[in-house]
């Protein structure tokens, strides 16, 4: 950690994006946001779709939810309301990306269906959140690691997405279609991007 | 069908199970399966907020307002999840250090969720109770059987205890510990699972 604050204040920005995306990516290592990305990466539109709306609001609300935290719940001692105070701010914040997206591309918001209000509940974004609250950053990092986790996100499920198009059309053993299949693609790619491991400390 | 408490029970745990039928609720069941103990404290947590949050969804659900149902389910359980929370905080701080954030994400837990909306919010308290230990003991019955292979794989132990013999032919799998091995092992199982669910069908 102590390597990462001493750089400077850009270059410590960036480490922090980058490891946040790669070393400690929120889907593969950290086991966040299966559910969509099972749901929706049959497509890479969608998974795209969806990975943009992630980013975005990953990024919101480790902001919001850092204000929040360091600057009412500390100082008034309700730290133990962290969890219901911060789902509250990620439900409303997303009820505003939907209404976005529904005005901007209605194509998009058909397609995304049931998983937009669903990201709500993405374990991902209230994630980020929790896993921020054990990091010493200030509140540019807090950014930085909500876009970092975002992208990351973004990236895994894109490439899924890329993946599970390809392997549509093939025959497969009697149960293994589906998530089955997904999950042992996904622990593939983990053990690729456990090998970024390393690289960058945190 | 008809929908006696033992079939609710039944079909909760295995045939409509959760995790590998529905493929919910993985994150976390990806995450504390590393160590057993982990894996037991997080089973004991989501057992207690399912069957609490489906009783007061159920005992709620004519006075929620169908526009603001969502809200106020994730609002329930987040207070259920807080309680847990607090709980494992009290009685074991080392296990709470490693899986706090994943208790907290219980909140987040789609398998909760969803018994919340597609049961508990159109049935009556009694089978909701029924239906919310279900999904709980489906959910760790699968958590228990992915960590009962990846501590003994990874680490050579159960529940901390070395296996037999482990200083002399051990040799350790790290990487079942790692990420991988936790999807590896819970795509290996939603496999069988589910080859077995299709050929009984």
């Amino acid at each position: 950690m102590e390597t990462t604050l001493e750089s400077g204040f850009f270059t410590a920005l960036l480490l922090i994006f980058l490891s946040a995306a790669f070393t400690n990516n929120i889907l593969l290592a950290r086991f966040l946001g299966m559910c969509s990305v099972l749901g929706v990466s049959k497509k890479v539109d969608t998974s795209m779709g969806l990975g943009a709306a992630v980013i975005f609001v990953t990024t919101c609300t480790s902001g919001i939810n850092y204000l929040v935290y360091n600057y009412l719940l500390i100082p008034l001692d309700l730290e133990y309301l962290r969890l219901i105070t911060f789902i509250v701010v990620i439900a409303s914040f997303v009820q505003l990306v939907e209404m976005i997206i529904e005005r901007v591309s209605l194509v998009l918001y058909n397609s995304l269906g049931i998983f937009l209000p669903l990201i709500t509940v993405n374990c991902a974004i209230l994630g980020v959140s929790l896993f921020m609250l054990g990091q010493p950053y200030t509140f540019s990092q807090a950014l930085a690691f909500g876009a970092g986790s975002g992208f990351g996100w973004f990236l895994a499920i894109m490439i899924i997405g890329g993946i599970r198009e390809k392997i549509n059309e093939n025959a497969l053993p009697r149960g293994l279609a589906g998530p089955g299949i997904t999950l042992i693609i996904i622990g593939i790619m983990s053990l690729a991007f456990v090998g970024f491991s390393g690289m960058i400390t945190i | 069908m008809a929908d006696t408490p033992k079939n609710i029970l039944v079909q909760g745990v295995f045939s409509e199970n959760a995790v590998y039928r529905q493929v919910l609720g993985i994150c976390s069941a990806l995450a504390v399966t590393n160590l057993l103990a982990n894996t037991l404290f997080m089973c004991v947590g989501v057992i207690f907020t399912t069957i609490m949050s489906n009783v007061t969804v159920s005992v709620l659900r004519n006075h929620i307002p169908k526009r603001v149902r969502m809200i106020t389910q994730v609002l329930i359980i987040a207070g259920y999840v807080m309680m847990v929370d607090v709980a494992i905080k009290a009685t074991n701080p080392d296990i709470h250090r490693f899986i706090g954030p994943y208790v907290g994400l219980i909140i987040t837990n789609c398998i909760i969720m969803g018994r919340a909306e597609a049961f508990a919010s159109q049935n009556r308290p009694w089978p909701s109770f029924l239906d919310g230990l279900a999904a709980g003991l489906g959910y760790s019955l699968v958590l228990i059987a992915i960590a009962l292979v990846r501590e003994p794989l990874g680490f050579g132990t159960i529940l901390g205890v070395d296996l037999p013999g482990r200083d002399i032919w051990w040799y350790q799998w790290t990487i079942m510990v790692m990420p991988p091995g936790a999807f590896f092992m819970l795509g290996i199982l939603t496999w069988m699972a589910r080859a077995r669910l299709d050929k009984d069908n």
